[in-house]
């Protein structure tokens, strides 16, 4: 500063150093945040920032962000972020802390995201205790989305969708506090409210009170803060704040609900992780030195990326052919997915499953274009079979194909693998003819890795060795299909 | 300034990032805070320091939603005599 008094001055109270210095969301509002003039988040995140500053914490502090007003959070907040589903924050948070214990971890979320959508995660994160922090800005109603009604919202209240003022018919207002506060795990409950200088000097207090605790590995801690939203509530921002004063604290009152503070023992770190190596003797799978390096003969370095769909009646042993292919694929060093996608009968009904086989890492495991569809049965080729890429394969269990199923663009085998696992011994086996005929198409899985993951999978010596005779000859059925008429020109 | 009684504290307002909500102008005690006359470039009447008496106490810093629109300066206690000052 230039003036020469001011050297007389020192910075007393000024922007916390957790935040940005400017802000990239937009290039005209770089030293704007998002929010209405007067909004509560503004002041809840000052409060934030403050605590991380006076923890000396920034370096590992992570927030989770919400959806909701707040959803920009890490645009403003210069510590890692995460910005989870709605209301999935307490979720994510608690993944984030067992993973890096050393981190501080955020979760901030208004009262749509908590206490509506996320109820059930904010209830089971409360419930394990979980060693975070949670931010809850209660402003009692849905404002990015335009003041639809919330659980939070007053008896009487006007919202959107509630536009007579909420009645009993739509329940009640939701008090988070008490509702946690029935639990035995939290450490530390309290609602504070921006009402007044004094309620904002305690919000900030509790605010930090509650990050404190987790630099402590206290437990959980949750401070609700009752916060104005001028522009949703249609009042100025002091008369926002006067309303949270004179109105919403009868509803929400805003005192400690839980505090073991001083009680609490530091909660034990979590124990390093099991080591992989310990893994497979605990699921009582024979450990392998090292993945094979893949054993695809002559094929090492080529593209591989082989997405297979798999469908039929529940029981048809579908999900199991699909699993077995994974596992194969992983013994061989490959990346693999395996989805299974199914009702909830055990027998009856339809189930499919979507694998795929690569040397890449997988970006998704649906298959939605299958290179290879194994149809178990004819409603499932009349559900998928047009969904075959060009040049692709169908393999159908039966023997003719309906007419309306047939395409001039794919392979096509049409051979019933339940008559032909029927000679074998047992129809049931028909899921590994089909998987004999996928193997001799793919090509990219040796002939060891599928043994083993046979053995992995099939316990039972009777099946292990009929399985074994299926696979074989559903390599056969293709051999003696590729002699035969090729249907794809 | 020339009577050597200074006002415990100093408001800064960054002009830039104020949205003009008042909520600085209702909560300071002694109500040494006001609105611009003039709009800044977002259209806002901005805070500003309005008379003497600022105590430093730093409450509009804490109410205003706005991570760095307002910073407070506050007079340095120093045993007289020593002059040389530190604020950036
Ligand atoms: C799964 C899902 N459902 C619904 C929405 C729409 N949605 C966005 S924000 C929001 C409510 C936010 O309210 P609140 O959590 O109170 O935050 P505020 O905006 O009031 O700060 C809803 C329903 C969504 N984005 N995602
Ligand atoms: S709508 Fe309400 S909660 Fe959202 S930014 Fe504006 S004042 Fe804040
Ligand atoms: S520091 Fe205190 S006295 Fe000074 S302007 Fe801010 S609120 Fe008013
Ligand atoms: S509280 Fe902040 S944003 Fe509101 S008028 Fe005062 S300085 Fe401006």
């Amino acid at each position: 500063m230039s003036d020469q008094t001011d050297l007389d001055y020192i910075v007393a109270h000024s922007k916390a150093r957790a935040f940005y210095p400017t802000y990239e969301r937009k290039e005209e509002l770089q030293h704007q945040t998002h929010y209405c003039p007067g909004c509560g988040h503004g002041m809840v995140h000052k409060m934030v920032a403050q605590a991380i500053d006076e923890l000396g914490i920034q370096d590992r502090t992570i927030l989770i962000s919400p959806v909701g007003c707040s959803v920009f959070a890490y645009y403003y907040f210069d510590v890692g972020n995460v910005q989870a589903a709605h209301g999935r924050a307490p979720a994510v948070a608690t993944a984030v802390k067992r993973t890096r214990p050393e981190s501080i971890v955020i979760s901030y979320q208004g009262d749509g995201d908590l206490a509506a959508i996320g109820s059930a995660e904010i209830l089971h994160a409360a419930n394990r205790g979980e060693n975070i922090s949670v931010i809850f800005v209660n402003n009692a109603i849905y404002s990015m989305t335009g003041g639809q009604m919330a659980p939070t919202t007053l008896m009487g209240q006007a919202s959107t969708t509630s536009p007579g003022g909420r009645t009993p018919a739509e329940g009640y207002p939701l008090h988070i506090c008490e509702l946690l506060a029935t639990l035995e795990a939290p450490v530390y409950l309290e609602r504070v409210a921006l009402g007044n200088n004094k309620q904002v000097a305690q919000a900030a207090r509790a605010v930090r009170k509650a990050i404190e605790n987790q630099v402590n590995g206290l437990g959980f801690s949750l401070v609700e803060v009752l916060s104005p939203c001028p522009t949703i509530w249609k009042m100025s921002a002091v008369e926002a704040q006067r309303w949270i004063h004179d109105v919403m604290e009868k509803t929400f009152v805003p005192r400690v609900y839980r505090d073991r503070t001083q009680t609490a023992e530091a909660r034990p770190a979590p124990g390093p992780a099991i080591s992989l190596e310990k893994v497979p003797a605990m699921l009582g799978v024979a450990a392998k030195e090292t993945p094979a390096a893949f054993a695809g003969e002559g094929a090492a370095t080529a593209e591989i990326d082989w997405q297979v769909r798999i469908a039929g009646f529940g029981g048809q042993g579908v999900l199991l052919l699909g699993e077995m292919m994974a596992e194969a694929g992983l013994d061989a060093g490959l990346e693999v997915s395996w989805l299974p996608s199914y009702g909830p009968e055990m027998r009856s009904g339809t189930s499919n499953c979507h694998v795929r086989l690569a040397r890449e890492p997988i970006d998704s495991p649906l298959v939605g274009h299958p290179h290879v569809l194994v149809a178990m049965n004819e409603p499932s080729l009349h559900k998928f079979g047009s969904s075959v890429r060009r040049g692709g394969w169908v393999l159908y269990n039966g023997d003719d194909v309906p007419p309306e199923c047939e395409r001039r663009d794919v392979h096509i085998v049409a051979r019933s693998f339940t008559h032909l696992a029927d000679e074998l011994g047992d129809a049931r086996a028909a899921n590994m003819v089909a998987l004999g005929a996928v193997l001799e198409i793919a090509q990219v899985l040796p002939e060891a890795s599928v043994d083993h993951a046979l053995g992995r999978l099939v316990k039972s010596p009777r099946w292990l060795d009929l399985d074994a005779r299926a696979l074989t000859r559903g390599r056969e059925v293709l051999r003696e299909w590729r002699g035969e008429v090729c249907h794809a020109e | 300034m020339a009577d050597g009684r200074r006002d415990g504290g100093r408001l800064q307002v960054d002009t830039d990032e104020c949205k003009g909500c008042g909520l600085c102008v209702e909560a300071c005690p002694p109500k040494v805070i006001a609105l611009s006359e003039r709009l800044n470039h977002y259209g806002y009447r901005t805070a500003e320091y309005a008379g003497a008496g600022c105590t430093g106490c730093g409450i509009c810093f804490l109410v205003c939603p706005e991570p760095g629109a307002i910073t407070v300066l506050r007079l340095k206690r120093r045993p007289a005599g020593a002059a040389e000052g530190a604020s950036v």
